[in-house]
């Protein structure tokens, strides 16, 4: 067993760092106030590579493994959840959906220019009636000769008026038993008409971020546009879940080393009674949860990591690592807002924005209690993983610099 | 054109220094890119990318410098050498300028030797300055803008800082050059330059290698010192209102003839 | 016994701060104090042979010449390489200015002998110089000496020594000297000088009012200009207001930025992190002003004040006004 991060991995991580703490964190406490997002973070986040930094070179990415996905996340949430939220949307549930799953031809079409950033994507499965319970949508796709028509209302949808690319669920066949298996999944995109987006505002949390809603009248789409077969969108979703999820609770891990971080800091620079903060061992219990809750949570980010790099199946792992991850960042959040006293309680500081941020991760990519009932049915064995018609790449680092100009001049 | 680039790798800027009772500093084990050398790193992969330059990145240390040329390499220089003797080891600004020279007389077809402000763990500039002498180069200090590069002229514009204005002056290459961190935005390591970083080759030359005959150094530190402490004599200033406070304030620098 | 000499940089027609310091440092060093003066006209060197003695200097060694009017590396050090082999000072010192240091650190290349650098006090040791200067960012010191050259060679950081005006001081004697290099044997030309227009001058600045993160955006910034500009001093700032984008990074302070020590420094808003106050704790007097009574700035401050720096700064401009008003 080998927990060091190779030369490369590092190297990746700090640059990651030094662009979020140096571009983002300055002015992102005035971002969350103004309810926006920052308009130069997609474009530098394109032309720094993050956008596309695990798919392979010859589709455009940087050829880095899923480690440094998670690593990626770490460092980004480490400064804002909005940042790493765009990872998670672009590039956990629909650029490795469509790297799983896609075509040939569909890779070229739509991962090739979402991998190098010229192009953003977004995951369109939650409907105002159906969060948790996906199959009760009701956006439906109605085959019309080579096209299909789509319409309907997703809700909840991170980077909705950002993204370029939709990878939306609709139902192919409503009448289906199950419900979930008459979904199909389709690539829609910004231009078609027909598609009109929306940001809400008054959120909790990820402010500086665009969480909106996309609705779509009769919009017609090519059948060159669908994801998968017909009828095999709701395996398409929870396979883009299982990369999305890991990439939130890799996140995760990053929100509870900021409250750790700054905690440690605060606890040297407040006093109370004659001493700093840090020196009352009821502070120090909480920095010491904090510290367990990191180190825990990392540990299973990087077992579902290692679990996709092999090419195993880690719909179970990941799922545990969400739930344990995200939770603990909740409570870490709340330890380091209850340190900081009322300096925690105004936005001068930044734990406030955490808790606000943490809160979001309990929710979306299956709630916490989704992924008990997860846990649980593994545990009792009334859920098993059946073997997918297509599978996540194991991570090849050959294959996957395959094109790269790595030859030194 | 071959522009290189001299530098070193120095503790994390965020690192709390300290001299322990035995007299060694100490700042935890990490080494970074000397901070004012990711300037004149990105100056010079400006100037591969504008001109065609090539670029290498020289070091002088043990293998912990290797971070300093590593990172060189991720951000985007071509190729890398380290300078290394145990003679070498006072980190004395004499003996590394010599070293520099011989290292740059043997690479042969140097045009341009470029710069950060300052090394920071010796806290010293002089390297450069003494490199321009060995070489008998041009030398231009501080530079702020970079305006025109003609390789075929083989003459260079900028612009350089100095206490009372900025000076505009042209030179002849080969030169030396340090810059001022206003020139430009550092760039970060780029994706693909960290997978050649991490597979380039070092070369590491010793003074024999260089040919070089080093006498002991020129400076010698004897001992080093924690910074004195300012500490508990605060005097808090009280008073009802701002301005009641700000009065007290302004009447103990008046007594203090601060004003 | 010794001959210390003094690199005398001026400019705009007067010696610069650091040089009148050099001059106080060398009359501690030697028995007799020589200014070397290099501009581009003898009227020119004859003024500031006048200044020089009124703060020390005993003896001027002068070049004027048209290649010496604005400032070149190249025929200064070579001027200097050339009066030094013919003179053998024991010690040449000049402040640790932009030139200050590119010229003695050039000459000392030169000679191939080492030098002292940003040197924070400067004393014999069995005639060789000992200094205090800063290590590893100006977070810790260390004592240095010279092993190496009959010329010992050092620049002094600015502020750190003390200028001493010598009243009555006669004119000094005027040795003339030739520039060592002709126009056409310097590659380097200068096409152009922008003096900065009221540019931050925050090294040399004797009173700084820098703002932190506490300031809370740019306009915050203005009524910390207003107080500086009633102390007659410049604008700072920490990194923090710096990478926010609420002022210019020329007023920037501490380990990326400027190291300054004024006699009066007002640290407004900065909770003083180690890189800012590796920057300014060398500061005479530290006044610190910050909302959080906690902020480890006080320790270092001598006088603090706890409170709204929105309200306390225009308080204290207003003090100041009236008390300048008063006098
Ligand atoms: C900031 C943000 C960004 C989002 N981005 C996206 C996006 O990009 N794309 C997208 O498709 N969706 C997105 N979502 C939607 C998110 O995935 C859903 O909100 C989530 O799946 C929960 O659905 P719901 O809100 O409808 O809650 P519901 O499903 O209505 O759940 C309500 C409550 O009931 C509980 N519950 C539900 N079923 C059970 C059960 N069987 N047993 C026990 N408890 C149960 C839930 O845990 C919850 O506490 C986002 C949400 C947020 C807040």
């Amino acid at each position: 067993m080998d927990f060091a991060l190779n030369e490369e991995q590092r190297r990746a991580q700090e640059m990651v760092r030094d662009f979020a703490s140096k571009e983002i964190a300055p002015t992102i406490a005035e971002w969350d106030r103004r309810q926006e997002m920052n308009p130069a973070i997609l474009p530098r986040m394109a032309e720094l590579g993050i956008l596309g930094i695990n798919i392979p070179v010859r589709y455009g990415g940087q050829g880095f493994d899923y480690l440094t996905l998670a690593l990626v996340c770490e460092e980004l949430e480490r400064v804002d959840t909005t940042l790493r939220v765009i990872i998670s949307v672009h590039m956990g549930l629909n650029s490795m959906g469509v790297f799983q799953w896609g075509t040939e031809e569909q890779k070229q079409m739509f991962l090739v220019p979402q991998a190098r950033g010229e192009r953003y994507a977004a995951f369109c499965l939650t409907e105002p009636g159906a969060g948790s319970d996906v199959a009760a949508m009701t956006s439906t796709a109605r085959r019309d000769g080579n096209d299909y028509i789509l319409n309907g209302e997703k809700m909840w949808i991170s980077l909705a008026t950002k993204a370029h690319h939709f990878l939306v669920f609709a139902k192919t066949d409503p009448q289906a038993t199950p419900a979930h298996a008459g979904i199909t999944a389709f690539m829609v995109t910004n231009e078609m008409p027909g598609v009109t987006t929306r940001d809400l505002h008054g959120k909790l949390g990820v402010r500086a971020g665009s969480t909106g809603w996309v609705k779509l009248d009769d919009v017609r789409v090519p059948a060159s546009h669908r994801i998968g077969e017909e009828d095999e969108g709701f395996k398409i979703a929870m396979s883009c879940i299982d990369n999305g999820r890991y990439t939130v609770a890799a996140g995760a891990v990053g929100l509870i080393r900021a409250c750790l971080e700054e905690s440690v800091k605060y606890a040297h620079e407040r006093s109370t009674f004659g001493v700093e903060i840090g020196k009352h061992q009821l502070i120090q219990q909480k920095i010491a949860y904090m510290q367990q809750w990191y180190e825990s949570a990392r540990l299973l980010v990087m077992k579902a990591g290692w679990l996709k790099n092999v090419g195993q199946r880690n719909t179970r792992e990941t799922s545990l690592a969400k739930w344990y991850a995200t939770d603990c960042s909740v409570k870490a959040a709340l330890e380091a807002v209850q340190l900081y006293g009322a300096y925690g309680f105004s936005d001068e500081y930044p734990v406030e924005r955490y808790l606000r941020n943490a809160k979001g991760g309990v929710i979306y990519e299956g709630t916490s209690e989704i992924h008990q009932l997860i846990q649980a049915d593994y545990a009792l064995g009334y859920r098993e993983d059946k073997p997918l018609r297509c599978e996540l790449p194991a991570y090849n680092e050959d294959a996957w610099l395959e094109e790269a100009d790595l030859v030194p001049a | 054109m071959h522009v290189v680039v001299i530098t070193k790798a120095t503790p994390d800027d965020n690192a709390t220094v300290r001299v322990d009772p035995q007299g060694v500093v100490t700042w935890g084990d990490k080494l970074v890119l000397n901070p004012w050398d990711e300037y004149a790193v990105t100056e010079a992969v400006l100037l591969q990318e504008r001109y065609g330059a090539r670029t290498t990145v020289l070091t002088l240390g043990n293998e912990a410098h290797d971070e300093a040329l590593k990172k060189s390499l991720a951000i985007g220089i071509q190729q890398a050498a380290r300078i290394w003797d145990p003679a070498l080891e006072k980190h004395d600004s004499l003996q590394h300028s010599q070293a520099m020279a011989a290292a740059i007389r043997k690479l042969g077809d140097v045009d341009l030797v470029l710069f950060g402000k300052e090394f920071t763990d010796t806290a010293n500039d002089q390297h450069i300055y003494m490199l321009g002498r060995q070489l008998g180069w041009n030398v231009v200090g501080s530079m702020l803008k970079l305006l025109q590069v003609d390789p075929t002229a083989g003459t260079l514009r900028l612009e350089r800082m100095l206490e009372q204005g900025i000076q505009t002056v042209s030179t002849r290459l080969p030169a030396v050059v340090s810059l001022f961190d206003d020139i430009n935005e550092p760039r970060y390591p780029s994706f693909v330059n960290i997978r050649k970083a991490s597979r380039a080759a070092i070369s590491i030359w010793d003074a024999a290698e260089l040919d070089l005959a080093l006498e002991p150094p020129a400076v010698e530190v004897l001992e080093y010192l924690n910074l004195p402490e300012r500490v508990g004599n605060v005097e808090m200033i009280e008073g009802d209102t701002p301005s009641a406070k700000a009065q007290a304030l302004v009447q103990k620098l008046m007594e203090a003839k601060l004003l | 016994m010794s001959t210390v000499w003094v690199w005398l940089e001026h400019s705009d027609g007067k010696l610069v701060q650091s040089a009148r310091e050099a001059l106080a440092a060398a009359q501690a060093l030697g028995s007799q104090v020589v200014g070397i003066i290099a501009a581009g006209t003898p009227e020119l060197v004859e003024a500031l042979a006048v200044r020089a003695g009124q703060f020390g200097a005993q003896a001027i060694i002068a070049t004027a010449d048209p290649t010496l009017e604005s400032y070149r590396f190249e025929p200064h050090v070579a001027l200097l390489r050339a009066l030094v082999d013919a003179e053998q000072p024991a010690a040449l010192l000049a402040g640790h200015t932009l030139r200050g240091r590119e010229v003695l650190s050039g000459l000392a290349g030169s000679l191939g002998v080492g030098a002292l650098t940003d040197c924070l006090s400067l004393e014999w040791s069995e005639e060789r110089l000992v200094a205090v200067r800063p290590a590893y960012d100006g977070k810790v010191l260390c004592r240095a000496v010279l092993r190496r050259g009959t010329v010992q060679l050092a620049t002094l950081r600015e502020s750190a020594f003390t200028a001493q005006p010598v009243p009555d001081a006669p004119s000094p004697p005027l040795q003339w000297a030739e520039a060592a290099l002709a126009e056409d044997a310097i590659a380097t030309k200068v096409e152009a000088f922008a003096a900065s227009s009221a540019e931050v001058d925050l090294t040399s600045a004797r009173v700084i009012v820098a703002g932190g993160r506490g300031v809370g955006g740019p306009e915050g910034f203005g009524p910390l200009e207003e107080l500086a500009s009633v102390l007659g001093g410049a604008v700072g700032a920490s990194r923090a207001a710096v990478d926010a984008g609420w002022i210019p990074y020329a007023h920037q302070i501490g380990q990326t930025g400027k190291d300054v020590s004024p006699e009066l420094y007002f640290a407004v808003g900065i909770s003083g992190a180690i890189q800012h106050v590796s920057g300014m704790r060398s500061a005479r007097t530290i006044v610190a002003i910050n909302k959080d009574p906690n902020a480890p700035i006080f320790e270092m401050a001598s006088y603090g004040l706890q409170g709204d720096l929105h309200e306390l700064i225009p308080a204290i401009t207003q003090a100041l006004r009236a008390q300048l008003a008063d006098r």
